[in-house]
């Protein structure tokens, strides 16, 4: 019998492969062997190592790859630096034009780019074709746009300089995008680095930049593991960094880079949810499983990978799911009919395994179709684990591979304090086709990209990047610019300082009373002021300390001018809770957050000259700028009552037919350090802001000047600011700080202090990947419009959700 | 290779089945434009597939001009729909490859009937009013017997879709019933006339109401609404047959039709098919497509793949 006839009776799949001609033809014409792309050649490492990469479909090696040291690492930073001024210096539209060229470029060579990105990561030949080469064209394309308009609409940012970049292997050439592009686009100059499994797309775009004559040092590739990336995020002589992939590394990158005034992002892991309610269409929800965890068999850091459906549905859906799994195809990566590749390595493998196999021994249950899998290869099965729950192991790690875990919700409240029962916060897919209880669900969970009826969409317009401990920093977008830029009055901070005492930050004696000799006492006595006893200001109630210390603030002079409380780890760990309780504020509206803003104006002005005897009292300033001080606080509370209800955030115009919104949400409790300069108006600039925005507040005033502080919280009181909002522990500034950045319920924490606490407060922050925002010691004026107010402020007070709406009916 | 499969009897109507149905468009986009990027079918893989699908044919001619001379031309083309020498090479020779049934209007049956003697090829008649289905009710029935007793083996009747549009399901379920009744032994195709029913959810509703009625194929089209078979209103009905298919245990087809003219459509309809409701609707008691010049396309991309040059419309037999 023929195979035609065969196959007219059995109506099988056949094999359908891409051929990999020109892929192995572009290896074979570098003699399989790629050294680093620095200054725009290519040069042979410094180190002399090379490694092998190879296609875990097959195990063969495909090529050699220089494996950088340092030196090379210093060759690349050396090249993109000594690019940067003149590239820089370009306009916008000479930039754009180079960005269009790549883009075009990338489309060219489409079929080139897709091939030997399967071949050397494993994924289906579709995904590499439709999704991912794609992608990257429109990411530059979208980003040519940009340069073209950075000098109308980014007036008053400069670039951040020569970028250090570390991407992953699961979207090497995806990624890679992500990060060149926007860095390219507003002037900077990059040295990226490849994963080591997956080095050959980024070689291959080398060439494509060579291609379309951009300037040499531009973009650096350099090649390398692991002490290659160290070699990178430790470079004196980088301005940023930029990282994608697992949160532990993340965790280092953020502790290296600490105090060294480079700035960070970081795009890390996930364990988003997908939270199908009973009135979803089931059928397009299974799709979208399969889109969300067998989508780059599960490598994918916003994978839907914890699977909450409505408990009222969920048997027959898990059914339904069960059906699909058994025609998921596995297998050649290259064969145009395959839905999962290859694991992109052996280890990787194993890891998957181990997790699944920890999932079984806790209990769960475990599916998995009889897929056939190629005898050789790195292969994984589609699985599904069911009685599961939040507390096992598979439901709260990253299994990053094709995996699903499920459990049961029973109303919508139970199926959102799931979804965000996790240190992540990268994604969420919601299914249901009730519009009202979808959108809803959108704006309660905490992720920074929300799939409504839909999963894994991703566009150049719409900023990605995560909530919590899934990282900081969006790719994409108006929002992702500012990752490459900084305001341009400010200059790269250089941090030096002198280590305290035996590593000792963050510790003191508690305050007590000044010696007798040579300090005056307070002004009370007969027919003088009443003694006045500053308290902690917690959930709204004036707090004793609860260590029941107190500490001295002196006048200009060295003389008492008045006590305050001296706060301890408990009082901050109380306000942290009662932060946490005021949740509610963002809950608000816009109106009536500016309307308790505008009345703490009001409240301020009536007591204006009091506030500026005391700053006179403390600083020994004139009354003039004391006077100057206060009015430019009332002014600065009334900037932000008008941005309570203006920075709501924008549509993204992405590919989607549909609506894709941009919200920019509160962080959550915001931990803030004062600095000693303007008392009261640092103060006001910080939290005004903040709570502007809906963040609420732990702020500890200047150390040094706190009664400006003090004397505000009466003003709070009768403002109407719900108890909660701000909180105010005075103390000593980095003993307070250093509970507040290692809280783990804090979830940013914005620190204007000295170099050394910046330091720290970055590198503890690490714990929960809490945002920061310090000043390395650098005082800004306060005073100036520019430096002490406006996008800057809000930017930090916000982070961006991106909600994709698709419509049709 | 026609496995017998238990008729379908219907149910009663069930009001709950479909309350309960959502349809979310851009979903359904989304899986029918990946479908056929997600398989590939290539090489003798691909030259059984297209043969498979020219069994699936109801070769179809609804035309105010047709005479019997055309029809008796189509049904020769019914009969031997690709060239022989092409077959040969194939290995399937022996195979007495034909379509699946050839559609015709009521006063052509006859002419149909007569040419298609000594196949097993059944005529399929459209009637009840085809297209519009606007005819007095009454009429509408005796139409459907008047096609059996021609020789109609397989009747294509379309609904009223007032009834769809004013969710008047009662009223749409007493109508397919009764159209069934009237079909007696003869295979009843239910044209949904996808085109008018305005969304997709409708058309979900729709095809589950028919299928409780009774219906043996749902099918998309007339071939003259201004939108016909499209891949998005193909998933929802597959999905319907395999949600009706888990309530009940019957099988019941899936007939797209209008506008599928070349074979890289038709493989996107069988891929759809494979993957959404399993190989037995890849064959012809369970899969139609209601096409008039696809046959064409097929033949000459068969032909391709014999000689491995691309074929001319003019070296294929005309039906």
């Amino acid at each position: 019998m023929s195979r035609v006839a065969e196959v007219f009776e059995s109506m099988t799949y056949g094999p359908a492969p891409e051929a990999p001609d020109a892929a192995y033809a572009w290896l074979d014409e570098h003699e399989r062997k790629f050294g680093l792309f620095i200054n725009g050649r290519w040069v042979e490492p410094k180190s002399k190592k090379f490694y092998d990469t190879s296609n875990p479909a097959t195990g063969e090696p495909l090529a050699q790859i220089a494996d950088a040291g340092r030196s090379d690492v210093d060759a690349a930073v050396k090249a993109a630096r000594a690019a940067f001024p003149a590239w820089s210096a370009l306009s916008g539209h000479a930039r754009a034009r180079y960005l269009y060229a790549i883009a075009r470029h990338i489309q060219k060579h489409h079929r080139l780019l897709a091939v030997l990105e399967t071949l050397d990561n494993g994924k289906p030949i579709r995904e590499s074709r439709d999704i991912d080469v794609p992608l990257v064209a429109r990411h530059f394309y979208y980003h040519a746009g940009w340069a073209q308009l950075q000098e109308t609409e980014l007036a008053g940012y400069a670039p951040v300089g020569v970028v250090g970049q570390v991407i992953p292997w699961n979207f090497p050439l995806l990624m890679l995008a992500w990060k060149i592009a926007p860095a390219i686009a507003m002037g900077n100059t990059v040295v990226l680095k490849p994963a080591p499994y997956t080095p050959l797309t980024a070689l291959l775009f080398a060439e494509i930049c060579h291609e379309v004559g951009l300037p040499p040092g531009v973009v650096n590739i350099v090649t390398g593991g692991d002490k290659t990336g160290a070699a990178i995020t430790e470079h004196p002589d980088l301005d940023k960094i930029a990282f994608t992939g697992s949160t532990g590394v993340g965790r280092i990158i953020r502790r290296v880079t600490a105090g060294t005034g480079k700035r960070l992002s970081l795009e890390l892991g996930g364990k988003s949810p997908f939270i199908v309610f009973a009135d979803a269409d089931q059928d397009a929800a299974i799709e979208g499983i399969v889109d969300a965890i067998w989508f780059n068999q599960g490598q994918v850091c916003c994978a839907g990978s914890r699977l909450l459906v409505q408990e009222s549905i969920a048997e027959r859906f898990l059914e339904k799911l069960r059906r699909r799994m058994a025609t998921l195809r596995v297998g050649d990566p290259l064969d145009k009919g395959v839905d999962i590749g290859a694991i992109v390595d052996p280890i990787q493998c194993q890891t998957i395994d181990r997790w699944v196999q920890t999932g079984i021994a806790e209990g769960a249950h475990i599916y998995q179709p009889d897929t056939p899998l190629p005898e050789r290869g790195c292969w994984y099965p589609p699985t599904l684990l069911t009685n599961v729950d939040p507390a096992s192991t598979v439901a709260q790690e990253e299994i990053f591979g094709p995996v699903l875990v499920a459990m049961t919700f029973r109303t919508p409240k139970e199926a959102v304090a799931l979804a965000n029962n996790t240190r992540y916060g990268l994604a969420a897919s919601i299914w249901s086709e009730n519009i009202n209880l979808a959108l809803d669900i959108a704006q309660q969970v905490k992720a920074g990209s929300v799939w409504v009826n839909s999963t894994n969409l991703f566009d150049a317009a719409s900023g990605f990047g995560g909530y919590r401990e899934s990282g900081f920093g969006r790719e994409g977008g108006k929002e992702g610019l500012f990752e490459y830029l900084r305001p341009a009055w400010e200059e790269r901070p250089r941090p030096q300082w002198e280590p305290s005492s035996g590593g000792k930050w963050g510790v003191a004696i508690p305050g007590r009373p000044l010696p007798v000799n040579g300090h005056g006492p307070l002004a009370n006595g007969p027919l003088g002021t009443i003694d006045r006893t500053p308290k902690l200001f917690i959930g709204g109630k004036q707090k004793r300390p609860d260590g029941a210390y107190t500490r001295p603030v002196l006048g200009p002079g060295g003389e008492l001018v008045g006590q305050v409380a001296d706060g301890n780890r408990k009082d901050i760990r109380d306000a942290v809770e009662a932060a946490r309780k005021a949740e509610g504020w963002a809950g608000k509206t816009g109106h009536a957050r500016a309307q308790i803003l505008y009345y703490i104006a009001e409240n301020l002005s009536a007591r204006g000259e009091e506030f500026a005897e005391r700053i006179v009292a403390m600083t020994g300033r004139s009354d003039e700028s004391a006077l100057a001080e206060v009015g430019k606080s009332i002014s600065r509370l009334f900037t932000y009552a008008a941005w309570a209800d203006k920075y709501g955030g924008q549509v993204q115009e992405t590919t989607l037919r549909g609506i894709v919104l941009g919200l920019n949400e509160p962080i959550g409790v915001v931990g803030i350090a004062c600095p000693d300069e303007y008392p009261l108006l640092a103060f006001v600039s910080l939290v005004a802001p903040a709570i502007a925005r809906g963040n609420t507040v732990v702020a500890i005033p200047s150390e040094r000047y706190p009664l400006s502080a003090t004397d505000f919280y009466q003003i709070l009181e009768t403002s109407d600011v719900p108890g909660g909002v701000v909180n105010i522990v005075t103390g000593v500034r980095d003993v307070l700080t250093k509970t507040l950045v290692e809280h783990d319920d804090v979830d940013a924490m914005w620190y204007f202090g000295s170099a050394e606490g910046s330091c720290y407060v970055e590198q503890l922050s690490a714990g929960n990947m809490k945002r920061t925002w310090v000043n390395y010691g650098l005082p800004r004026d306060w005073m100036d419009e520019a430096q002490g107010a406006g996008h800057e402020f809000l930017r930090e007070a916000t982070q961006l959700k991106n909600i994709w709406v698709p419509t049709g009916e | 290779m026609n496995h017998p499969i238990e008729r379908n009897p219907g149910t009663t109507l069930h009001l709950d089945w479909i309350e309960d149905l959502r349809v979310n468009r851009s979903a359904v986009e989304r899986r029918t434009s990946t479908i056929p990027a997600r398989r590939s079918v290539k090489k003798d893989w691909q030259a059984a597939w297209l043969l498979r699908a020219i069994t699936c044919i109801d070769l179809t001619t609804l035309s105010g001009d047709d005479t019997p001379g055309n029809v008796r031309r189509l049904c020769a083309k019914a009969r031997q729909p690709v060239r022989q020498d092409i077959l040969d090479a194939l290995g399937v020779g022996d195979k007495k490859i034909t379509v699946a049934a050839v559609c015709v209007y009521h006063m052509r049956v006859p002419d149909a009937v007569a040419a298609l003697q000594g196949t097993n090829i059944p005529v399929a008649a459209v009637s009840t009013g085809f297209p519009a289905g606007l005819n007095p009710f009454k009429q509408r029935v005796e139409e459907i017997r008047q096609s059996v007793a021609a020789g109609a083996r397989e009747i294509d009747i379309v609904i009223t879709r007032e009834h769809v549009l004013l969710e008047r399901w009662d009223r749409l379920y007493d109508e397919v019933r009764q159209f069934r009744e009237a079909c007696g032994e003869a295979h009843m195709k239910t044209i949904l006339a996808t085109g008018e029913l305005g969304t997709l959810t409708n058309v979900a509703k729709a095809s589950m109401v028919c299928m409780m009625a009774g219906a043996d194929f749902i099918k998309t089209s007339t071939g003259k609404e201004s939108v016909n078979a499209t891949l998005e209103v193909g998933l929802v009905m597959a999905r319907m047959i395999r949600e009706y298919r888990d309530r009940t245990g019957y099988k019941v087809g899936f007939k797209p039709a209008g506008g599928i003219r070349t074979a890289k459509q038709a493989m996107a309809w069988q891929i759809l098919m494979k993957e959404e409701l399993g190989d037995e609707w890849l064959f012809p008691h369970l899969f139609r497509f209601g096409a008039s010049t696809l046959l064409t396309d097929l033949e000459r991309q068969l032909s391709h793949h014999v000689t491995g040059r691309y074929a001319a419309a003019h070296h294929m037999p005309m039906g």
